[in-house]
Formats: structure tokens, C-alpha cells, sequence
């Protein structure tokens, strides 16, 4: 019996990548699901994406998807310089890109800024659980004010929002999920990589082995007093991943209990909430957060912004395809130019 | 070595025998005031007689107000190395005027602005004031714009006292100010009030003339940034990203001047993309993001940029990535001398990096190599799958040299070892095993590499800097790691082979020393063989043109008895370099190294291989 085929004539098998070596329960393998899940839905043909990621947890998850697309595991901080270079090679590819909280909001906040003014043709997912996983459990800037953690003590900073930053930077793609919910991943996911541009999607995706302290990563002033001694450093739990089983709908609030017991609070945005206000989606990220809700679901998205390769007014034939005679001016206008120099 | 003086008429004070074309010509203005107009036009007009000269700007990290200096010399014999000497001095700003009069040679000639009130206690120079705010005044030129056209003053004072042609002259402004008539009229027109009122009023009592020549046929007048972009231009650059640092910025810049003219395609596309960067880090980040994806791909930086550069030219040398760096040098540290000249950069590249890296890097020494190792770049990162260095410096980058015409590229692109669709099936038929990205099937420790865009399914693999297998997957094995570095080190050892072989001058007879010199220290080098030679001092003289260093290299060491490296650094980073590569030979080799900010001189270098053979 042959396995079923999506409209590229191929299986979800396709789609897959190296099995995961991070933590058992880590939100980013179940992101790693939903972008296969996504890719698969839509018909793409692996060859046609291109993965990107920087350093950390989150950067290590582009092997664990898409193995017949090209990747590349770059830099801590510098995913959006590679990238971009890269999506000139050909602009009939897509990027799809995987970066953390600490690789977007700290180190390399910077390209994050310029990337958005570029807008290429990519998707930008940050998976973002307000701590620093790979080098065992310091504060990224994302975390709370006030966030406890074992060895660091409170976190005195105010936390970034990477959506008000994606906002206020000029992105024309901008939407928040949680790890826990996968209907809302995949289908946010699927809407950015429609998306002709870039596409900032910022993943609430909890950490299950360095956020397991009292206040606990987004609870807000909610977080109640858990008794359960904190883990040794070196001990992973085995946890099953949250998920957000009942029905959540639009306009609602949920809350979320994190895998050390503490809780978040999910708003997920109205049905007639229009997505094309930049002004109307920084309101609403403002008061969700003084209501100390995430917000979740597509924020903002302007489709019609012009891409980094229209600006760039490229030939259709991809950059990398051009042979020497595309690419070598003739003999004559060199002649020209020595005879123009003094 | 010595051509004959040509002959001139001219009328001299009794007893005073002409000095012409061998002299220096240096003028004092304040930066920002335009000088750099009427210098440049100064250089080309005497270049356009037909004599060699050179130019060096001297300027400070200022943007207006500070002494600058601009050194001419003219050279009957094409020597064009800066000298010390300064047998002309222009001085136009007060506030450099002491020095200024210091510095000319005794029996030299001191021009200066006769608004400058103050004392001239030397009697052993001829002294010229000139009215220059009358004549600007009276030349009609509106008020914001006298003090840039007030230094065409000197220019016609000299015309008059040099005999210059004053035609080439105003066929260098018409250069400068590509043809606009009222620029040109207007300088032109101060040019000659200013040669009037001298030949009215000015005796000449000095020996210094420029008598015309043909010396400068088959030369152009170019800088090193000016043709290394139009070099990369010719390799065919589908992709640049740079961050402004001088002295770079004019090569980027002058990449978007013609590649809108000399890269569309039939529809009027861009084969190219050039884009600004927010720095260095990201301008190095885009450029390797598209030499991984195919894309002829470079940047252009200076020194610190270079050490920003750090960590993304690591992960290409290990991922194997090729991608073209120019780095223009000035003097470090940091802001250092942002706007001097040096060669200080030279072991940071070679091992830029960390872990165990040995960079490829390309040594212009000339505004016509920067052109050629401007393509020449592209073919061997893209052949060799590596980052490539080519290491200019402020001098060759940022000043005008008369130098040999541009050679269109004698090699078709080299693209090195890509496979596409078809040639990935013709792969396992050929080699019997299935393509890995890493696995080196020639023997040569090249591996073969696939690209984004490529659609055949299998072509894609995972790039990383993490320890990998041939096959790119990812492995922290012990025996994987060891064989995978000493497969690089064998890949880039090859370019020895590869890069341009270095330039011999051979002293005439045999010589018992040599010197070895890289990039723009060669008009200073070559100049003080000749005067070793006169000396008694026969020497020959090796200049590397590329790491890592040919046979012909070693063995030019080999058989000399003492071998003095020649360079502008502290430390003698050549000499590291080559006594590291070379070790049996290390107490032959003797540094001849420093670094003031300014470029090298002939007299320096004789006297440093003289004090040394003396002993």
C-alpha cells in the first residue's frame, strides 16, 4: 500500500529531519512537528525552502525537519546576516528560520532590527522560553522582571517583546503562538510561509528543564508557591509536552500550567480583530500587556510591502544559475574604462 | 639607473645649474579646504607632460579644519616612493606655517599665502609670497566658494615657476570636474591670474623646473580602491555587503558607481546586489550567506573591520565557504591612525580565526594588481572553497598612482567544484559512491559542494561550524575531527601553487643578500636596491604576492646568504610568517621593520640594509 501523498506527490515522511537531541517535552520539538506538519499541508517542495538558524536550543531544531532542504546553522546572533545573503542566491526560495529568545533579543538583536527593514522572503520564528538552555538556565532578555532563577538570583531588567519590537522595526508579518497550542502554531505558520515577505513568529515555547524555578517564566504576578524542590542542574526530566487540549477560541483567555506548576495566561485575539492596523496591533500588544496576557494568534501583516528582491530589481533567472557571459563585462568596455581613467 | 636630465631654456640666476623632474613638491592647507582639488590637478597635470610622478595624501581623521599635507614627487628616473625631502613647500595654513618653513630643503623654495604673518627666520631658501585672498577676491568667485578655488592660486604660481604646461592643466580640471564648464572656467580662471601676476611680478630665483618628457605613455592614473572594485567586477561579483570604514569606502562605493552601468541583463536587470550593512559582522554574515548559496560574494573593510570579521571568517574556513575579504589596511589599533598607511594587518589575516586557521591572502602592491587580484580573488576562494583575503593598504587604496592599464582577465572564471542536478547523477557513476558534501573523492582535499536552488532531491546538506562528517552530518568524533582538519590545512596549502608567483628584480651579477618585501613598499624597495647597488651593495629582491608562499619563495631564501624582510609594521610580520613557514632558515632572515603611518621611503631601507651589512 502506498503512503498518502500531498499534491506535491509526496508523504509527510518527506518532510521529516534527524531525530531531536533536545530535552523530552522541549516546546521546539513540537514546533519542529508543526512546521513539518505545515510544509507538508501546503504542498511545498523541500527543495524550495531553505533552513537557517544561529546558536542555542532553538538553532539546533532546523535538523530535526526538512532534511532535503538545505540548512544552515550559522552563528549565535547572526542568522538574519546569513540569510540574507543567501535568499539572493535564488528569490524563488523561501527561508524558513529558527532562532531563541537569547539568539534574537540579546546578541543578536541588532540584525533582528535590520533584518525587518529588509523584508526578505523568509520566515523568522523565535522560539522563545526566556532562558538560556544550552549553556544551563541564565536569564534572556526576554524574561520578566522580577523572573527568579536557581543560580542567577531575580531578573532587576524589564523583558523585550520581540512582536512590539517586530512592529515598531516595520515588519509586514507579525504573530505570536505557544508551542502547547499546535492548531495555532500550524496554522500561523502555514499563513507565513504564505506570506511574501518576512514573517516574525514569536513561540511561547516553554523550557522543561531550566524554568522550573518559583515564579516561573510569563506567569506574571500569578505564579503561585510550588513546594517541589528545584532540579539538579544536571537532571532532565521527563516530561510530556503541554498541550492545550480542550477547544480555544478566539476572544479567549486561557491559562496554562507550565510544567513546574506555574501558570501563563494566553488571550487569543478577537475573531474581528483587524490584522492589517499597525496603530490598532500595538494597542492591543500594549494592553494585553498591562493585563499581563500574551496575546496570541496574527497581529499584524501588511502583504503588499515590497521585498528585498524587488528593491533589488533581480533578473528572474536565479543569481547563482548566471554563466560567465552574464557576469564578465566584454573586453571592450574595459578598453572604455582605462581609456576614461586620467 | 639614471635617465639624463632633459634640457630646458630658462633663464637662471648666475651660476644655477636646472633641476629637473627629480625634486618633491609638498603643500601645507587646512583639511576640508579643497586642497584636494588643486593637488590632484597639480599630479595629473605633470603626469599629462609626460613625467613620472606620485602623490601621498597625508591627512588627519578629521573632516574640516586640521593640517593636511599632500607630497608630489616628480621622478625623471620613475622612482615614486615617498621621499623626506621637500624641495618645494606650499604653505596656505597658519597653522602649520613654522613647520612648514622648517621643512623644506636647504636651497628649496617656500611658497606660502602672504596673509600668514609670521616671522621666515631661514635665509637658505628662496621664498615666493603670494597675494592669494587679493587674487581670489579680484577673480569674482562667490563668497562660499573662495576658499575652496583660493588654492588654484598656487597651482598657477607654480605653472609659472615650474613651466608647467598650462594646458594640461586645464585639461585636468575638465577631468576633475568631468567637463562642467562653469567648475572648470571658474578654476581655470584663477589658475591663470595667478600665473600672470607671477610672470609680473615674480623673479624666478629657485632651479626647480618640469620639462616634458614621454615617460608616461602606456600608464594610467588610478587608485587602488578604484580598481580593485572594477576588478571584482571583471571576476563577475554577483554579491557585496560592506560597512563605511576608511579607508574602504570609496572601494564599495565605487562598486555601486559602475555596476549599474556594466551589469544589466537584457531586461534591465541587476546581475548584482549590493547591499549596506548595519556592520561589519552582518556585511561578512551576508557576504558568506551567498557564497554558501553560489554568489560570487565579497566585502570590503579595513583592520578593525577585519577583527569583527573574526568569528564568521572561522565558521567559512571550517564549513569551507568561499568568499572574497579586502581588507584596505590603515594603522591599528581600533581607531589607531585611522587615516595613515601601513602594513600592520598582515598575521591577523593570515590566522584570523580561532582554532587552527592559515587564510588565503592575495598582496596588491599596485593599483593594476589590486585590478587583477580583484577577479583573481573570486577564482581561487571558489576553487579552493575559502575564505580570500586581499590586503591593501591606505596608500595603494586611497591615492592616485601612475600605473599599467587595466588587463582584462587572461583565465576564464575558475567556479570550482559545484554540482548541479545533472552532474549530481553523473556523481556515483563516476567516483561509485554517493555525493557527500565533505568527502574528498580527487585527492586534492577539495570536496565537492551542492548550492541552494539546486532541486534534485538529495543536493541539500547542512552547513555548520560544529564538528561534522563527510556527509555534514553532525559528529563530535575524535578520528572524524583530526582527519577533517588535516584535509583543510592540505586544500588551502595548495594555493601556493595558485596565487600569482611572486616578482623578482635580480640585481646585475650575483648578490649575496636579498630582500623580500610585500604590497606598497615596493617602489621604495626597488628604488633602494638600485641605491644599494650604486653603493656596492648588490642585492635581489623577492616581493610576495601571495600566502601561502610559493616554492619560488623558499627557495629565493635559500639561496641568498642573508635575507632582509622589509615592511611597514612594528613587529615584522612577514618575517614571523616566514621564518614559521621556514625554520632551518630563520637566522638568515633579518626584520627591517617600521610603522610611523606614513609610506615607506628608499632612504630608510638603504640605511637599515647598510647599518646592517656594515656590521
Amino acid at each position: 500500500m502506498s503512503a498518502k501523498v500531498n499534491r506535491a506527490g509526496l508523504s509527510k515522511t518527506e518532510y521529516r529531519g534527524a531525530p531531536t537531541t533536545l530535552c523530552q517535552g522541549c516546546g521546539h520539538n513540537s514546533i519542529a512537528s508543526q512546521i513539518i506538519a505545515a510544509a507538508y499541508e501546503l504542498d511545498i517542495v523541500p527543495e524550495n525552502i531553505v533552513k537557517f538558524s544561529g546558536i542555542g536550543c532553538s538553532s539546533k531544531s532546523p535538523t530535526y525537519f526538512l532534511s532535503r532542504s538545505f540548512g544552515f546553522n550559522s552563528l549565535h546572533g547572526r542568522m538574519p546576516a546569513v540569510a540574507t545573503g543567501t535568499l539572493f542566491a535564488d528569490i524563488s526560495l523561501k527561508g524558513i528560520g529558527v532562532s531563541g529568545d537569547g539568539d534574537t533579543a540579546s546578541i543578536g538583536m541588532g540584525q533582528f532590527k535590520h533584518i525587518l527593514r529588509r523584508n526578505l522572503n523568509m520566515v523568522y520564528i523565535v522560539e522563545n522560553n526566556g532562558v538560556y538552555g544550552l549553556t544551563k538556565g541564565q536569564f534572556s532578555a526576554t524574561a520578566e522582571k522580577g523572573l527568579r532563577l536557581k543560580k542567577q538570583g531575580v531578573n532587576p531588567y524589564m523583558p523585550v517583546d520581540i512582536c512590539m519590537e517586530a512592529l515598531i522595526g516595520g515588519a509586514s508579518f507579525v504573530a505570536r503562538t505557544f508551542a502547547g497550542d499546535p492548531k495555532q502554531v500550524k496554522e500561523l505558520l502555514k499563513a507565513a510561509i504564505s506570506h511574501n515577505g518576512l514573517a516574525i513568529l514569536d513561540i511561547i515555547s516553554p523550557c522543561v528543564s531550566f524554568n522550573n524555578q518559583d515564579e516561573s517564566y510569563h506567569s506574571y504576578g500569578w505564579a503561585k508557591d510550588h513546594e517541589a524542590p528545584l532540579h539538579d542542574i544536571s537532571f532532565i526530566p521527563y516530561m510530556d509536552e503541554i498541550i492545550i487540549e480542550d477547544e480555544f477560541e478566539p476572544g479567549e483567555v486561557k491559562e496554562v500550567t507550565m510544567h513546574d506548576g506555574s501558570r501563563i495566561m494566553l488571550k487569543k485575539l478577537e475573531r474581528d480583530y483587524d490584522p492589517t492596523s499597525r496603530v490598532e496591533a500595538i494597542r492591543v500588544l500594549d494592553e494585553n500587556y498591562r493585563n499581563n496576557w500574551l496575546v496570541t494568534g496574527l497581529i499584524y501583516i501588511d502583504p503588499e510591502q515590497v521585498t528585498l528582491a524587488e528593491v533589488h530589481n533581480l533578473p528572474e533567472t536565479a543569481l547563482n544559475r548566471l554563466d560567465e557571459a552574464q557576469l564578465r563585462p566584454s573586453r571592450e568596455s574595459l578598453e572604455e574604462i582605462n581609456a576614461q581613467m586620467f | 639607473m639614471t635617465t639624463a636630465q632633459p634640457s630646458v631654456n630658462l633663464e637662471l640666476p648666475e651660476g644655477m645649474e636646472p633641476i629637473v623632474n627629480d625634486f618633491s613638491i609638498t603643500v601645507g592647507t587646512v583639511n576640508g579646504s579643497g586642497s584636494q582639488t588643486s593637488n590632484i590637478t597639480l599630479m595629473r597635470t605633470i603626469f599629462k607632460m609626460g613625467v613620472p610622478v606620485s602623490g601621498k595624501n597625508l591627512f588627519p581623521s578629521n573632516i574640516q579644519g586640521l593640517p593636511t599635507w599632500f607630497t608630489i614627487r616628480i621622478s625623471k628616473d620613475g622612482y615614486l616612493a615617498r621621499r623626506e625631502e621637500h624641495e618645494i613647500v606650499v604653505a596656505m595654513n597658519p597653522a602649520s606655517f613654522s613647520r612648514d618653513v622648517a621643512d623644506v630643503q636647504p636651497g628649496g623654495v617656500l611658497l606660502y599665502d602672504d596673509s600668514i604673518r609670521q616671522a621666515i627666520t631661514r635665509d637658505d631658501i628662496v621664498v615666493y609670497p603670494m597675494p592669494v585672498k587679493k587674487l581670489v577676491r579680484a577673480s569674482g568667485a562667490p563668497s562660499k566658494l573662495r576658499n575652496y578655488v583660493a588654492n588654484m592660486v598656487y597651482l598657477g604660481t607654480l605653472a609659472f615657476l615650474l613651466r608647467l604646461d598650462v594646458e594640461a592643466i586645464r585639461s585636468a580640471l575638465e577631468f576633475h570636474f568631468k567637463g562642467k564648464e562653469k567648475a572648470v572656467a571658474l578654476n581655470m580662471g584663477l589658475v591663470e591670474a595667478a600665473y600672470r601676476w607671477a610672470s609680473e611680478n615674480l623673479e624666478k630665483k629657485d632651479p626647480y623646473v618640469v620639462a616634458p618628457m614621454e615617460r608616461t605613455e602606456g600608464y594610467i592614473m588610478a587608485d587602488g580602491n578604484t580598481a580593485g572594485a572594477l576588478g571584482a567586477i571583471y571576476g563577475g561579483v554577483q554579491f557585496v555587503a560592506w560597512y563605511p570604514i576608511t579607508p574602504a569606502s570609496s572601494l564599495a562605493e565605487t562598486l555601486n558607481t559602475y555596476l549599474p552601468k556594466l551589469r544589466k541583463d537584457e531586461n534591465g536587470r541587476h546581475t548584482f546586489a549590493v547591499v549596506q550593512a548595519e556592520d561589519e559582522l552582518a556585511a561578512v554574515g551576508m557576504a558568506i550567506g551567498a557564497g554558501w548559496g553560489g554568489l560570487r560574494s565579497m566585502t570590503s573593510t579595513s583592520g578593525p573591520g577585519v577583527s569583527l570579521m573574526t568569528e564568521f571568517v572561522g565558521l567559512a574556513y571550517a564549513a569551507e565557504i568561499p568568499v572574497v575579504i579586502w581588507n584596505v589596511a590603515r594603522v591599528g589599533p581600533s581607531t589607531g591612525l585611522p587615516t595613515r598607511t601601513g602594513q600592520g594587518d598582515l598575521t591577523m589575516t593570515y590566522f584570523l580565526g580561532h582554532g587552527d586557521t592559515d587564510n588565503v591572502i592575495l598582496l596588491p602592491a599596485n593599483p593594476t594588481e589590486a585590478f587583477e587580484f580583484g577577479w583573481r580573488a573570486f577564482d581561487v576562494a571558489e576553487r579552493l572553497q575559502t575564505p580570500v583575503f586581499v590586503l591593501s593598504d591606505l596608500d595603494l587604496g586611497m591615492n592616485q598612482w601612475m600605473t599599467r592599464p587595466f588587463e582584462y582577465p587572461d583565465e576564464p572564471m575558475e567556479r570550482g567544484k559545484v554540482l548541479w542536478e545533472e552532474d549530481l547523477e553523473r556523481f556515483q557513476e563516476k567516483y561509485g559512491v554517493e555525493w557527500g558534501r565533505y568527502l574528498d573523492v580527487d585527492g586534492d582535499g577539495i570536496p565537492y559542494r551542492t548550492v541552494p536552488g539546486n532541486r534534485k532531491p538529495g543536493s541539500a546538506y547542512f552547513t555548520r561550524g560544529t564538528g561534522h562528517d563527510e556527509y555534514a552530518r553532525y559528529s563530535e568524533d575524535p578520528d572524524n575531527w583530526e582527519r577533517l582538519q588535516a584535509r583543510i590545512k592540505q586544500k588551502v596549502a595548495q594555493a601556493g601553487a595558485l596565487l600569482p608567483a611572486p616578482m623578482v628584480r635580480r640585481a646585475e651579477g650575483a648578490a649575496e643578500i636579498g630582500l623580500i618585501g610585500f604590497g606598497t613598499t615596493d617602489d621604495a624597495i626597488r628604488e633602494a636596491q638600485d641605491q644599494l647597488a650604486a653603493a656596492g651593495i648588490p642585492a635581489d629582491y623577492l616581493r610576495v604576492r601571495g600566502i601561502p608562499f610559493s616554492q619560488e619563495v623558499y627557495d629565493f631564501i635559500r639561496a641568498h646568504k642573508r635575507v632582509y624582510v622589509v615592511e611597514l609594521n612594528r613587529d615584522g610580520q612577514l618575517h614571523q610568517l616566514l621564518t614559521i613557514n621556514l625554520p632551518e632558515e630563520a637566522t638568515k632572515m633579518v626584520s627591517v621593520a617600521h610603522l610611523d603611518g606614513l609610506p615607506m621611503t628608499a632612504r630608510w631601507v638603504r640605511e637599515q640594509v647598510m647599518d646592517r651589512e656594515a656590521k
